[in-house]
């Protein structure tokens, strides 16, 4: 279990010690969402009704903002090159990264969410619901992420790469988790989106890994 | 006993042929100086050997090794870049790469200090300078061992008492049955054969 914890505490310990990963994640939300308000006019029942598809989009770019810095910066200082001389798999050394990530850019996007909803004007239980399918919604992003993060270094193209990569892919991240969302809100069916959500993140918990995994071992030149 | 050996291999980068029909033979304790002009292929031919590029055509083969690992796995690349992180410190640098890689993490202040870096343990790598650096990366060769050692301009950036102290290292990975390839420009300070690439320098 060493090297896995080893990257786990390093990928945590440089996200928050440079004043990257987690804290701009956050202020970007903010900025993104108290943004809204400016733009549809205040409104307080309208609102209400876009307020989780406002968070949603917020959380998604949010979490895209860090993720270009994911991999490029392990290969622009060579450890990227010693990370894949291991004898962890590389499969598992980017889950482990991706899990990092996670962890210090899109778990405090979660936390951040019931504050954020009240400046939408949004009721306890859809705060509720909106920081519910985004703590089940986010992993897939990381990970779908990922594998847009690996493609851009693989490719040697720069950042702004990824999101037009990764935003066609996070879709249905983004269909199913509004529509979860509304379900709780409306009271009607909130399972089936929610498990459809959640089959996202775990589908692509296995696919993101070991398709980064392939397009570095690709991208090796 | 260990050996590396390499037969027919291409290399092609870009759509650049490198070199081709590149044979090579190397035993524990023995190292094998990479001479010739830039871009001659001398960064490219480590690379390989360490898994990190692809053969465009032969083989590369170790024998005597552990037999699950790859060649890469049970090497050492120093290439040109540090693979250090800024804001990290000297120790928590070298700390990673010695869980990460499966070294002896007690290893950690001895390697330290056998490159003269034992008092700059606790300070942030920005700070260090590009001398500091390569012995930093250095340290990472002594303290997780590995019999193959892939070093591309080991010297660079190094003062005299710096190049002493690698030539020592390296010799006494030579008798401890290790094996070296170094690409080079200048002297390695150990006894070495050559492998000229790219004609004549």
């Amino acid at each position: 279990m060493t090297p896995f914890s080893a990257i786990l505490q390093r990928d945590m310990r440089l996200a928050l010690r440079v004043g990257g990963g987690a804290l701009m994640g956050v202020l970007f939300f903010l900025i993104v969402v108290t943004l809204v308000p400016f733009a549809v006019g205040p409104d307080l029942v309208q609102l209400r009704r876009i307020g989780p598809a406002i968070l949603w989009l917020g959380a998604l770019l949010a979490s895209l903002l860090t993720l270009d810095r994911l991999l490029a910066a392990d290969h622009e200082d060579g450890s990227l090159d010693l990370l894949l001389m291991g004898t962890t798999p590389p499969e598992l050394a980017v889950l482990v990264k991706a899990a990092a990530h996670w962890i210090t850019s899109c778990l405090p996007l979660v936390i951040a969410t019931p504050l954020l909803g009240l400046f939408l004007n949004l009721e306890p239980l859809a705060i509720g619901a909106v920081a519910l399918t985004l703590l089940a919604g986010t992993p897939a992003l990381t990970c779908i992420g990922l594998i847009g993060a690996a493609l851009s270094v693989a490719l040697r193209r720069g950042g702004l790469l990824l999101p037009i990569l990764v935003l066609p892919l996070t879709v249905p991240v983004l269909i199913f988790g509004v529509a979860a969302s509304n379900a709780a809100i409306l009271g009607t069916s909130f399972g089936a989106p929610f498990m459809i959500l959640c089959a996202l993140s775990l589908g692509s918990l296995v696919l993101g890994p070991f398709a980064a995994a392939a397009a570095l071992r690709h991208g090796l030149e | 006993m260990l050996q590396l050996s390499a037969s027919g291999l291409g290399c092609v980068r870009g759509s650049r042929s490198v070199f081709d029909h590149l044979n090579l033979k190397l035993s524990s304790g023995e190292a094998l100086a990479l001479v010739g002009p830039n871009g001659a292929g001398k960064s490219s031919l480590l690379r390989l050997i360490a898994g990190l590029l692809r053969p465009a055509a032969g083989r590369i083969e170790l024998t005597g090794g552990a037999p699950e690992n790859t060649i890469g796995e049970q090497a050492h690349y120093l290439g040109h870049l540090d693979a250090l992180k800024a804001s990290l410190t000297v120790a928590e640098n070298l700390a990673f790469w010695i869980r990460y890689l499966g070294g002896d993490i007690g290893s950690l202040r001895g390697a330290l200090a056998s490159l003269g870096l034992g008092e700059l343990a606790d300070l942030p790598a920005a700070y260090l300078s590009a001398g500091q650096r390569r012995r930093l990366s250095l340290a990472r060769l002594i303290a997780i061992s590995r019999p193959i050692w892939l070093l591309d301009e080991p010297t660079s950036a190094l003062d005299a008492a710096g190049r002493e102290r690698l030539t020592e290292l390296m010799r006494q990975h030579l008798a401890g049955g290790g094996l070296i390839i170094a690409a080079t420009h200048g002297p390695l300070g150990i006894e070495s054969r050559e492998l000229r690439l790219g004609g004549p320098a």
